[in-house]
């Protein structure tokens, strides 16, 4: 999903480190491959997601319907595209709405410096002991159900990490002497930022998002499984492992398959995070 | 000490901020506590939030809160009539406190010792398949992992009841989903800090004057290696409270977890607050405990202070 973004950035080098970790190639294929069937699935799911067949409710996977169907006789597999679809939508949108605000305040730190920056990073620290998943719950009741506000509660509490990142990169390219020449020649601010700062930074925003869309989904999903996210019809990997956890006695199948493919998605989303790392930081410690 | 009595009354303005907003966001809540299928009689709700003070002005009401709660008076709970926050939190409190702090001593028996036996022999067998089942504990989450181990060992196996609460065989299933799920990140963490410890020069003199191996390892490297190890513990906490309220009401354990998510289905603001600032209150503690304990590892951080 990331790759066609970081192939346009980075050195030759690290696009080729990048391609003989099998594990993170693999993970990126996976990832493009759930991506576009999911997104696809108005076009191609076999039956309408939200179709309720009464005579065929709870039946266990077969050829009609390959995944089974649920208590409404819904088909399975289709729900799990639907269901894919707003995951993945939350992970992407919340992931670039926690960008946006952890570079704009990291680089705000690291500009201000002195005791600002201080204070800026003290709060941060003090923000991220925070029980930050009683926030998201009482922002998706507060501001109704509905898909924005949960893409922007998911971001508005999951840039920190980022924050704390971009500041320290910025810290040194500050301290650099192409950055110092630039100052003295005269650009402004705007143009250290844009021109040099976030080309710079533009390895590890890559980085630094692939491994923030795991989590931004396992929150989505926190909220869904308790019966706050994603409403009825509509429904999210979260949702259906939850409804598949409550009946996971007498339909099994209703567990398994939106859990498989969810678990899934994370790990190659870890994959393919530490495989950009290891390929395009060059301060990473694992060896 | 002088540090400990300042990080303590740092914890005072940010509780006042949690507070805020916490309370505004519960009043923004659409709905009141008093909204039923059938609309109580005007005057009679006007009585309820009177008595309850929920006519005044919402500044007024945050002040009374601010004042009350600072002699440790969470208010009464609205949904259960003749109770006081407090007394119904510490009905529940024991229950998530034991869970949690059980869970988090099986994340570090579990996580440590994996970590270290993993870093003992890297790329080994012993390295890939601990660190590979880590990988898997990191991507399922743990209301994926709850149903997965109630089926295997109480549907399946018949050993533990699914779910319930009462004596300590209703302990197990809750506290291995929570402790597995930490346990992960745990031994990833202390398996890459140890690699990087061992590599320093200081170990390699250890080593090169004559200092036992097992004493290295344990005695010089691993107290340098533990030091992120017990930062994130910090955060750690916070993920076991999000984790509680899914095994919650997965495991059908009368905790604050779900305390807190019926309390939101029933707009008691009262008890929204209450719930909010302890588990607050108790990170911040925890954190402070995780700091505490990393100066007295790491006689570097102690002095700078």
């Amino acid at each position: 999903m990331s790759e066609p973004v970081v192939e346009s950035l980075a050195s030759e080098s690290g696009w080729q480190r990048f391609r003989r970790d099998r594990a993170a190639v693999w993970s990126g294929w996976f990832l493009v491959t759930i991506t576009a069937v999911c997104f696809l699935s108005p076009l191609i799911a076999p039956y309408p997601y939200m179709a309720q067949d009464l005579a065929h409710s709870a039946e266990a996977p077969s050829f009609a319907h390959w995944l089974g169907t649920d208590l409404l006789g819904r088909d399975v597999l289709s729900r799990l595209l639907q269901g894919g679809m707003i995951s993945l939508c939350v992970g992407l949108i919340a992931t670039a709405v926690a960008l946006v605000v952890g570079i704009c305040y990291g680089v705000l730190a690291a500009e201000v410096g002195g005791r600002a920056e201080d204070a800026l990073m003290r709060f941060v620290d003090i923000v991220s002991t925070l029980p930050l998943t009683l926030i998201v719950i009482l922002c998706t009741v507060v501001f109704g159900q509905n898909m924005p506000m949960i893409f922007l509660a998911v971001g508005g509490v999951s840039w920190l990490t980022m924050a704390r990142i971009i500041r320290n990169q910025t810290r040194e390219l500050k301290a650099s002497q192409f950055v110092q020449a630039a100052e003295s020649l005269g650009q402004s601010r705007w143009g250290i930022f844009s021109r040099h700062y976030l080309p710079n930074l533009a390895g590890t925003i890559a980085v630094c998002a692939t491994l923030t869309v795991p989590g931004v989904m396992l929150l989505e999903a926190f909220v869904s499984f308790l019966g706050l996210g994603v409403k009825a019809p509509m429904t999210s990997w979260g949702l259906m492992i939850k409804e598949g956890a409550d009946i996971m006695e007498e339909c099994p199948w209703l567990l398994i398959s939106p859990s498989v493919v969810f678990a899934l998605t994370l790990l190659s989303l870890n994959f393919l995070g530490d495989g950009l790392r290891d390929a395009f930081d060059p301060r990473s410690s694992r060896k | 000490m002088a540090y400990v009595l300042r990080r303590l009354l740092e914890m005072i303005p940010v509780l006042l901020i949690v507070v805020a907003a916490t309370f505004f966001l519960a009043h923004a809540v659409p709905g009141g506590p008093f909204d039923k299928d059938r609309p109580l009689p005007a005057e009679v709700k006007a009585r309820l939030e009177q008595y309850y003070g929920l006519d005044q002005p919402l500044p007024v009401q945050l002040g009374n809160y601010v004042v009350n709660l600072a002699q440790g008076d969470l208010g009464p709970s609205i949904k259960y009539p003749g109770w006081s926050v407090r007394e119904v939190i510490g009905s529940r409190i024991g229950v998530s406190a034991s869970l949690g702090l059980v869970s988090l001593l099986l994340a570090v028996l579990i996580g440590v010792p994996v970590g270290v036996l993993a870093a003992s022999r890297p790329n080994s067998w012993l390295d890939r398949v601990p660190m590979g089942f880590t990988l898997v504990g990191i991507c399922v989450p743990s209301f994926v992992l709850g149903p997965i181990l109630a089926l295997i060992f109480s549907l399946g196996l018949g050993w533990l009841p699914p779910c319930g609460w009462g004596s300590a065989i209703h302990f197990v299933l809750p506290a291995c989903t929570l402790g597995l799920i930490t346990a992960a990140p745990l031994a990833r963490l202390t398996r890459g800090s140890l690699m990087e410890v061992r590599s320093l020069d200081y170990v390699r003199t250890a080593r090169a004057k004559g200092v036992p191996p097992l004493r290295v390892w344990f005695v010089h490297a691993l107290r340098n290696a533990l030091l992120p190890v017990v930062t994130y513990l910090g955060p750690a906490a916070a993920g076991l409270v999000s984790g509680s309220f899914v095994i919650e009401s997965l495991f059908d354990v009368p905790g604050m977890g779900r305390l807190f998510v019926t309390a939101i289905i029933n707009r008691d603001v009262m008890l929204i607050l209450g719930t909010t600032v302890v588990y607050a209150v108790a990170l911040l503690f925890l954190n402070l405990a995780a700091d505490l304990a990393n100066a007295a590892l790491n006689p570097k951080v102690a002095r700078s202070r």
